[in-house]
């Protein structure tokens, strides 16, 4: 472990709503000034810890620090320096764009002119609109506001949930380049998405589901935990391509991506070429077969899989 | 306390910016008023009058004369005998009769008494009631002016008089009613919808998670409904007694007084509402069902306490506006001080002193 301090530190933490265990005995620590981003479907319990790190919900089990401060007994000191960004568009739709900043400003006790250097290079993009509404922006500027209100008080930790859901493209990779430089500012960012394009941006990614974390990795890293030989297969007709190759008692693996379907095997040996042939030998035309390297998104489904297994089994 | 006033300017700009709350706050107060002042009246003109005069002397005509310079009677016709009488009313072409005895005004003059039998048709107890009670205004009027300074000796019946509402004005009763009503409305039911609606579109999260203290909250939200529903007290006063000539009769500081602790009663039932629900819809019904309808119904605004059954009657203890308008009538009204209504007065503060600590201990810091 590095020397450098933890930003945010997770021991055992656990939490049930009902019967839903939503998160399981969690173990996890960000270093200061990283950009993590926790990847995970609906429900894999992201918003869960995100609201718990805000000091919104109280843990189940186990216990959370955030910026060195125990959750439960610290909750005033910590809201006072984190930034928190709800899942929803949490803004006042009748007030202005202005206002709103504004608003949280003074409920931070600082004002729009302190910290506008760090929040300059969005709502640079934000002030032509800034006497319009909140509730009449579009989704991308919506976000924008929403990161420029937790941020308007300087806030050594940011907690975004899923900021880019519903967001256009243009205006997500945007939101993105804003989150790098704010990094560069030193502030520790802790986002969730269920966006895998996404999830290369950060410095380091925990995969989720279902209330546990699958692996913490970087981006780059977590794909060697990806170990069978993987396929990129194209044909004229994919459906029924992955039916066949559903039906096959070697599949591991199969599903689509793109245009493409990436497929893995159940034996080590399996090769280009015999799977061309078999392919060729069962009718598909224009049929293209490649092995390719895992991406983010491959490794999330391979590691997926067992998890599933064990629940149906 | 920055961050307070910006709390607090953000409120503001919450009910000015939307226009229907706008209008709410401000014209219903006035709009229902007005109603209530001009519309929904319980005083009857027009009340076709019978008259049985076995009399026939000077007295008898002056008071008939009188009747019908009154402005709410018309002499509709002349009955001769006692059979008479019911078949008018059968036909229903009389609400009242008046019957005088004979010798009427020689009776007077001797034995200062003079009897005037009111016959009204109790199968409408209310409107005999109200007629009853004109009827007995016009006699003390005309006993008032035959021997003027009080004729303790020349007495015409046994005057039921109206001590109160000698006119039997409605405007007078609606309005401590009304302003329990709108005091409610504004109060009870702005407040908990504003702060339902925070919880509703999640910036109740973003609150929380900021440096402002949960009593901030509170209070931010419910100050500007505070001046509102001041600003709404004084306007109902003023134009009850502009246009519609109620008086006050007590001491104006006093009733403004009670009405500020009636508010603060409001406010918190508005804050307890919110802090018991998550969503503005069932806080709207349950200020509506829960608090409205009871506000009209059971305080004693439109049916009177007395004539309620046991249960209903039990209910209505716990209903803020009884007393206050226990209160309100009581100033208005009769020009009772303190010491008349010092009871009300310390069950609405009881009331605010519960309903606040219940809201405080129910306010949750985070989000379960």
């Amino acid at each position: 472990m590095k020397a450098e301090k933890q930003a945010v530190q997770l021991f055992a933490l656990a939490k049930r709503f009902g019967k839903v265990e939503a998160l399981q005995e969690m173990t996890l620590s960000v270093g200061e000034g990283e950009l993590f981003g926790f990847i995970g479907a609906d429900g894999a319990g992201k918003t869960t810890l995100l609201r718990i790190l805000a000091t919104l919900l109280l843990p189940g089990g186990g216990r959370a620090e955030v910026l060195g401060l125990d959750v439960v007994a610290s909750y005033r000191d910590i809201r006072r320096r984190i930034g928190y960004m709800p899942g929803r568009f949490s803004l006042y739709q009748d007030l202005t764009v202005e206002e709103n900043l504004r608003f949280f400003a003074t409920i931070f006790g600082t004002t729009i002119a302190e910290n506008y250097d760090l929040i300059r290079d969005i709502y640079i993009q934000l002030e032509p609109f800034k006497e319009r509404r909140a509730g009449k922006l579009s989704g991308g500027m919506k976000q924008k506001l929403a990161l420029c209100c937790a941020l308007v008080h300087r806030p050594e930790l940011l907690l975004l949930d899923e900021p880019t859901t519903g967001v256009d493209a243009v205006s997500r990779a945007e939101f993105w380049q804003m989150l790098g430089r704010l990094k560069e500012q030193g502030i520790t960012t802790l986002v969730s998405t269920p966006y895998m394009d996404e999830a290369a941006l950060c410095d380091r990614i925990a995969f989720m589901q279902e209330g546990r974390l699958l692996a913490v990795e970087t981006p780059d890293a977590i794909t060697t935990l990806f170990r069978k030989p993987l396929f990129a297969i194209r044909a004229r007709q994919t459906w029924p391509l992955i039916t066949w190759l559903r039906s096959t008692p070697d599949a591991h693996s199969v599903y689509a991506f793109g245009r493409a379907v990436h497929y893995t095997d159940n034996r080590l040996s399996a090769s280009r070429d015999e799977l061309l042939l078999s392919l060729q030998r069962q009718g598909f035309t224009d049929v293209e077969v490649q092995q390719i390297k895992p991406g983010i998104e491959d490794t999330f489904m391979a590691l997926m899989e067992p998890e599933r297994g064990e629940r149906h089994g | 306390m920055n961050s307070f006033r910006g709390f607090l300017r953000k409120e503001f700009l919450h009910i000015f910016r939307d226009r229907r709350t706008a209008v709410i706050l401000f014209g219903m107060p006035l709009i229902q008023l007005l109603i209530f002042g001009f519309a929904i009246r319980n005083e009857i003109q027009d009340v076709k009058l019978g008259v049985y005069d076995k009399s026939r002397d000077a007295v008898t005509r002056a008071i008939i004369s009188k009747f019908a310079s009154s402005g709410y009677f018309i002499l509709s016709r002349e009955v001769h005998s006692e059979r008479e009488i019911e078949e008018a009313f059968s036909s229903g072409s009389i609400t009242e009769v008046l019957v005088f005895e004979p010798d009427f005004a020689r009776r007077l003059q001797r034995d200062g008494r003079g009897e005037v039998q009111v016959i009204t048709d109790g199968s409408n107890p209310n409107l005999s009631r109200i007629v009853s009670g004109y009827t007995a205004a016009v006699l003390h009027d005309y006993q008032e002016s035959a021997v003027p300074g009080g004729g303790r000796e020349a007495g015409v019946v046994a005057v039921p008089l109206m001590l109160f509402n000698p006119e039997l004005k409605s405007v007078d009763l609606f309005v401590p009613g009304l302003m329990a009503l709108i005091l409610m409305l504004v109060s009870a039911l702005m407040t908990s919808i504003s702060i339902t609606r925070e919880k509703e579109s999640g910036t109740m999260e973003v609150l929380l998670v900021s440096s402002l203290r949960p009593a901030q909250i509170i209070i931010g939200k419910v100050v500007p409904y505070f001046l509102l529903s001041f600003i709404n007290v004084v306007t109902i006063i003023a134009v009850a007694s502009l246009v519609f000539g109620v008086p006050c009769r007590g001491s104006l500081l006093l009733l403004l007084l009670e009405s500020l602790l009636f508010i603060v009663t409001a406010l918190s039932l508005g804050i307890f509402i919110s802090s018991v629900t998550a969503s503005q819809q069932v806080a709207m019904m349950i200020a509506l069902a829960g608090l409205l309808l009871p506000t009209i119904l059971l305080s004693g605004f439109i049916f009177p306490v007395a004539s309620m059954p046991l249960p209903l009657r039990m209910i209505s203890n716990i209903i803020p506006a009884r007393w206050y308008l226990i209160i309100v009538r009581g100033i208005m009204l009769k020009g009772a001080g303190f010491s008349y209504i010092w009871k009300e007065t310390l069950v609405l503060v009881a009331m605010s002193t519960v309903l606040m600590a219940a809201s405080v201990k129910k306010f949750k810091i985070r989000l379960q």
